[in-house]
């Protein structure tokens, strides 16, 4: 909303410097975007003058060289435009005078003859459209008075953010009834006030209007107006419709947009004569219905448009935009004044259908008040006389069904101070509502306000009241800083948040940076990891309105944005990449796992998608950079599953790693991971189908579920074993065995075997040479036996080891030398 | 000479050859030359026993502590030696210091949005709050039916949503439009938190958020953290000192804390937020008198959202013990990467998301 501060003004002149009032209204509740000046920055060269006498140029055909009185005496001004004539009164533009384009006006010579100033355009100085003539000023100002007294040349704008709730400040006046309320500065009367329409209805004689569905157009009301002179309007009229955004068109067309600007309310005219029979019937469209909108655009109408439409057809968009078919133009003689109240969100509702929004409809979509219609009718009438030379047809065309009793609420005492913990004494209270216009009156219980029309949809409960104090009552001053009192406050992280932070913390201490993905992805990558049909991975939750392709469905997997984000840096001369994301994944709903992690949010209903927390990591290049002493380590499924047993046991737990399948992982280097028998991810090198489709030459990732990682972890609950009292006795053991035997197979035959004196099983050495036996490997394994009574002699560890020995064997495994 | 004189003679003698002694083989030497059982002064303790009577005690006293002295005056002497050895010996055997450790431990980094979410976080546990986390893929109904913002309301439009394709999972009922979406903002877990836990109520509830607009100050995808306290006899005056609290935690203890009265549809009377600026300390200037560019010579940095929980709220959650007329609350929203990106002055919102390792690395 841009507020000309001259007009605000004329309602409300608050003494204050515009940057003053913009921060007043700040701290009310009305954000000011932006103060500019529009026009002239400077008026005082600028001065009204008498033109005296017009010669030819003796040099050039087209220009004129006029002696013109300036108030001081009499000064020569070479000018261009046509219309320039003796006797004129116009605006002068005095030598050392900045245009608003920043050009200075000086004494040139032009074809030979001295030109001391200009005379200026309406353009030229902002109060008018462009033309090929001068301003020529009405009546009789005396020379020398300054051109700022005579029209609207100096202009600061205010552009205010107006917040959705508030459409009384979509108007001058409303705003200047703010300005009134947070400065106490004083009001001038309403422009609509003491207007009577006349009681002799010779209106409805000429025309008659018909609404179908009153929810549509909650009131509806027509004027006539005959002898229109159209024509430009006056140039203080076009200066403040400029000022204010809209171009002026003509009289008709600017009485429209003014009266808008002024009251909030939108008005559409119509050219009577063009328009059947002055007959209007307020109707949804029918299938196929189209029309021309006064843009000059031909739009099909979506089905149930609410519209305006005369004999012929459709006339206008009910509160969005006329058409064309019975627009104001330089022929017409007589205009229908529509002023009417639409429903809110059907306006809204169609204008986001249409793709079409204008001044009206981002004001009607708000939901106006119909008693706003009243208003707009008065002003519009005025100036239709003043400006247009109209004859006003007595009386109006009223389509009004359900009107709507006045609101009265009650603002108890103690209300303002319970909710602001301040107390605002009772008087302040009223006297905050009555600038803002609720006629507060004292009753037993407190206040009690009737609601003005233009606040009705906006104030509807004692709370509104309550804000409507704090609002004017200097909140940032005098609001105090508490804290809460009373009880409830025991916070904390949970436990599976604390084991979220602690697995981001092992992964940053690996040496993994954090990233965090987009959220979407494309159906084109999901597809590029090769999942089957029947896995839920592939069928990823699509968004309808996407920004993108690249951002139209729901990630499955963190490891898409892993491979995405270590592609992109790879692309950039980075080497090395280990990055990890703590972040969640969106699979199809209708189960959940445990927790806050495992998606199962609180609320009385489930959430639409299943979004467990995941935690993923990738790496590709150096692992660990090589140095002076030691070589480098390159990423690998190892040192990656490394990783993980560091990120496991910063939980207590210990991770097992058994063969399976990803369809997008290196089929013989990778296996589902597991806790305690139960799958919680995967581990493995990227299949290099997949790493090639994500421009990756190669890397090692691993996903798991937190969820399933925090319910297990014994963190806090650990229960103390007493510490060992008798020496350990540790033996070697070499074996051959058999390649396809997993070393955990061996290790837990060996554990099993051992019994309960067997401590620990260490794998130290793995070696597959050519002088071992075809197919074969040897391992090699450091085992501890303990015994807690006593210190373990030779004998006591004979038999568990025989036992381990038959263990091998049944594995099909020997002993090596 | 008499004996008394010898021995003193002998003591002096000691002392010095001790000094002078730089080594300890010459140390041993000295040892010999004066402990030695050929020295002066062992002879002269030898042969007390042939001294006159009188003589006897006063020439044993002294020549006892001489050798006592001299003994003390050796040891000393000898560890002096030997630790000046040892030094000598390590300092042949040293190393190049500047060489990198090895093997080499890369440092790895949280991204600046989990750090900044954390220290939030801890700030307002330590304030007595609670920390959840709601769906990010929400239904309609706690986006906005619940959070107060009817069908066809003109406030949907403040913010732009991404919608799900229908799908079979989708719930509703009488609860508003059936439609899925991406979570506008982390407010709907307001509604699921009170469905789920009668009050008192203090949670704050940090998350992913989107909105459809990209471009340098705003991302499809971003963070927010939302609060909510509702208890008996909440007041606005409290939404105050608890967001003063929480920023100065974060910006620093002599911060001052702003509220602009403002609308949104779930709170009422609601407010949005500023924090003095950090950098000019509100001043709007620089200590050269140069414009400050953070708060774009304002002195004030907005920040987000709040407001007192309106009470059509509540009636949403009527059923899990929210009266209006017994318990009040408040409720405030604002973003993370604001917070980040002021506090370690990145320019550009789409760094946040872009993951370029340079940028990440210099966040610890
Ligand atoms: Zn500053």
């Amino acid at each position: 909303m841009k507020v000309p501060w001259s007009w605000l003004s004329e309602y409300c002149d608050t003494g204050l410097e515009p940057a003053d009032l913009a921060e007043r209204m700040a701290m009310t509740g009305t954000e000011v975007e932006r103060v500019v000046e529009a026009g002239i920055a400077d008026a005082g060269p600028f001065v009204v003058g008498r033109v005296v006498s017009v010669e030819p140029h003796p040099n050039a055909d087209r220009l004129r060289v006029c002696q013109v009185d300036d108030g001081t005496g009499t000064r020569t001004i070479v000018c261009g435009a046509p219309n320039v004539d003796a006797g004129q009164a116009v605006i002068v533009a005095l030598p050392g005078a900045i245009m608003p384009g920043g050009m200075e006006i000086g004494e040139t010579e032009l074809r030979g003859v001295l030109s001391s100033g200009m005379i200026c355009g309406p353009d030229e100085i902002g109060v008018g459209e462009r033309t090929e003539g001068i301003l020529v000023l009405d009546g009789d100002p005396t020379p020398g008075t300054p051109a700022s007294e005579v029209v609207p040349i100096e202009e600061v704008v205010l552009e205010l953010e107006v917040t959705p709730n508030r459409t009384d400040c979509f108007g001058i006046y409303g705003v200047a009834r703010e300005a009134h309320a947070i400065t106490g500065a004083s009001l001038a009367g309403e422009p609509w006030s003491d207007w009577d329409p006349g009681t002799d209805d010779e209106c409805s004689d000429v025309v008659s209007v018909s609404v179908e569905d009153p929810a549509d157009c909650l009131r509806f009301t027509a004027r006539v107006f005959t002898g229109v002179q159209i024509g430009d309007s006056p140039a203080w009229l076009q200066a403040r419709l400029i000022a204010s955004g809209q171009r002026p068109i003509n009289n008709v067309v600017d009485i429209t947009n003014y009266v808008m600007l002024l009251t909030g309310q939108p008005l559409h005219a119509f050219d009577l004569d063009l328009v059947p029979g002055g007959e209007l019937v307020v109707r949804r469209s029918r299938p196929g219905e189209g029309m021309t909108t006064l843009d000059g655009i031909e739009r099909d109408l979506p089905e149930g448009t609410v519209l305006v439409c005369d004999g012929n057809g459709p006339a206008a968009i009910a509160g969005i935009m006329g058409g064309s078919v019975s627009e104001v133009g330089s022929t017409t003689g007589s205009v229908l004044l529509e002023v009417a109240t639409w429903d809110g969100p059907g306006i809204l509702r169609t204008s986001r259908e249409l793709g079409l929004r204008s001044e009206a409809s981002s004001r009607f979509e708000k939901q106006l008040h119909p008693a706003l219609c009243d208003r707009a009718q008065a002003v519009a009438a005025r100036l239709m006389v003043e400006v247009c030379g109209a004859t006003e047809v007595p009386g109006m065309v009223d389509v009004f069904e359900h009107r709507d009793p006045e609101r009265t609420l009650e603002l108890r005492s103690g209300s303002v101070e319970r909710v602001l913990g301040m107390d605002v004494p009772v008087e302040e209270q009223l006297e905050a509502l009555d600038r803002l216009g609720f006629s507060p009156r004292p009753s037993p219980d407190g206040i009690e306000v009737t609601v003005p029309p233009d606040r009705h949809f906006d104030v509807t409960r004692e709370i509104d009241l309550v804000e409507e104090v704090a609002r004017i009552s200097d909140l940032d001053t005098n609001l105090p800083a508490t804290l809460p009192s009373g009880e409830g406050h025991t916070g904390g992280l949970s436990r599976e948040q604390q084991a979220q932070r602690r697995t981001e913390d092992a992964m940053r201490e690996s040496g993994f940076d954090e990233v965090v993905g987009w959220s979407f992805t494309s159906p084109d990558r999901i597809g590029a990891l090769r999942l089957g049909e029947s896995d839920q991975r592939s069928h990823a939750t699509a968004i309808s309105n996407p920004l993108s392709e690249e951002q139209s469905v729901m990630r499955t997997t963190v490891l898409i944005s892993l491979l995405e984000i270590a592609s992109r840096n790879l692309a950039r001369g980075i080497g090395s990449v280990r990055i990890f994301e703590s972040g969640r994944v969106y699979l199809p709903g209708g189960r959940t796992g445990e927790g806050l992690l495992g998606g199962a949010f609180p609320g009385g209903d489930p959430a639409p998608l299943y979004e467990p927390q995941v935690l993923g990591a990738l790496a590709t290049g150096e692992f660990r950079p090589g140095t002076w002493a030691s070589p480098s380590i390159e990423a690998g499924f190892f040192p990656m599953k490394g990783v993980l047993e560091h990120l496991a046991g910063d939980l207590g737990l210990s991770v097992d790693v058994i063969p399976g399948a990803e369809p997008f992982l290196h089929p013989g280097r990778s296996g589902q991971v597991t806790v305690e028998g139960t799958g919680i991810g995967w581990i493995g090198e990227i299949h290099p189908l997949v790493a090639r489709a994500f421009e990756v030459p190669s890397a090692v990732a691993f996903e798991i579920r937190l969820a399933d990682l925090a319910s297990a972890s014994s963190v806090g609950d650990e229960v103390f074993r007493e510490i060992p009292a008798h020496p350990a006795v540790e033996r070697d053991i070499a074996i051959l065995m058999p390649e396809e035997v997993a070393v955990s197979a061996v290790a837990s035959a060996i554990g099993e075997a051992g019994g309960d004196l067997l401590e620990d099983v260490a794998l130290f050495d793995v070696y597959a040479g050519e002088e071992l036996p075809d197919g074969r490997r040897s391992l090699a394994f450091r085992l501890r036996f303990r015994a807690v009574d006593r210190t373990l002699a030779e004998e006591d560890v004979k038999p568990a080891w025989d036992a381990i020995v038959a263990s091998i064997g049944s594995l099909k495994g020997e002993l090596r030398g | 000479m008499g004996m008394i004189e010898r021995i003193e003679e002998i003591s002096e003698s000691a002392q010095e050859a001790v000094a002078s002694a730089d080594d300890l083989s010459s140390l041993e030497a000295v040892r010999v030359q004066f402990l030695g059982r050929k020295a002066e002064l062992t002879g002269i303790l030898r042969g007390i026993a042939e001294l006159e009577a009188d003589q006897r005690g006063k020439v044993g006293g002294l020549a006892n502590e001489v050798r006592q002295q001299t003994e003390e005056l050796i040891s000393s002497r000898s560890a002096e030696l030997e630790a000046a050895e040892l030094e000598l010996s390590l300092v042949a055997d040293s190393i190049d210091v500047t060489l990198p450790g090895s093997p080499a431990a890369p440092v790895g980094h949280l991204h600046p949005v989990t750090r900044t979410r954390r220290m939030i976080e801890d700030v307002m546990v330590g304030l007595g709050y609670r920390v959840v986390e709601g769906p990010e893929v929400e239904l309609d109904y706690y986006n906005f039916t619940a959070l107060n913002h009817p069908p066809d309301h003109p406030a949907r439009m403040l913010q732009d949503t991404f919608y799900i394709e229908p799908s079979p999972a989708t719930t509703g009922g009488d609860r508003g439009p059936r439609d899925v979406l991406l979570r506008t903002h982390t407010s709907p877990m307001q509604v699921r938190a009170m469905e789920a836990s009668p009050p008192p109520l203090f949670i704050i509830v940090p998350g992913k958020t989107y909105r459809r607009d990209s471009d340098a100050t705003h991302s499809p995808m971003f963070h927010q953290v939302e609060g909510l306290a509702v208890g008996e006899g909440v007041t606005l005056a409290d939404l105050k000192g608890t967001l003063l609290a929480m920023l100065r935690e974060i910006f620093g203890p002599d911060r001052e804390i702003r509220m602009r009265p403002h609308f949104f549809p779930f709170t009422e009377p609601s407010v949005e937020f500023d924090v003095s600026c950090f950098r000019c300390g509100g001043s709007g200037s620089l200590d050269g008198g140069d414009r400050c560019g953070l708060c774009k010579a304002i002195g004030w940095i907005e920040l987000g959202g709040a407001g007192m929980v309106d009470p059509n709220v509540f009636s949403f959650v009527s059923d899990a013990g929210y009266d209006p007329d017994l318990v009040s609350g408040f409720a405030f929203g604002f973003g993370i990467e604001r917070i980040a990106m002021l506090r370690h002055g990145i320019g550009d919102l789409r760094l946040m998301f872009d993951n370029d390792l340079r940028m990440l690395e210099q966040f610890s």
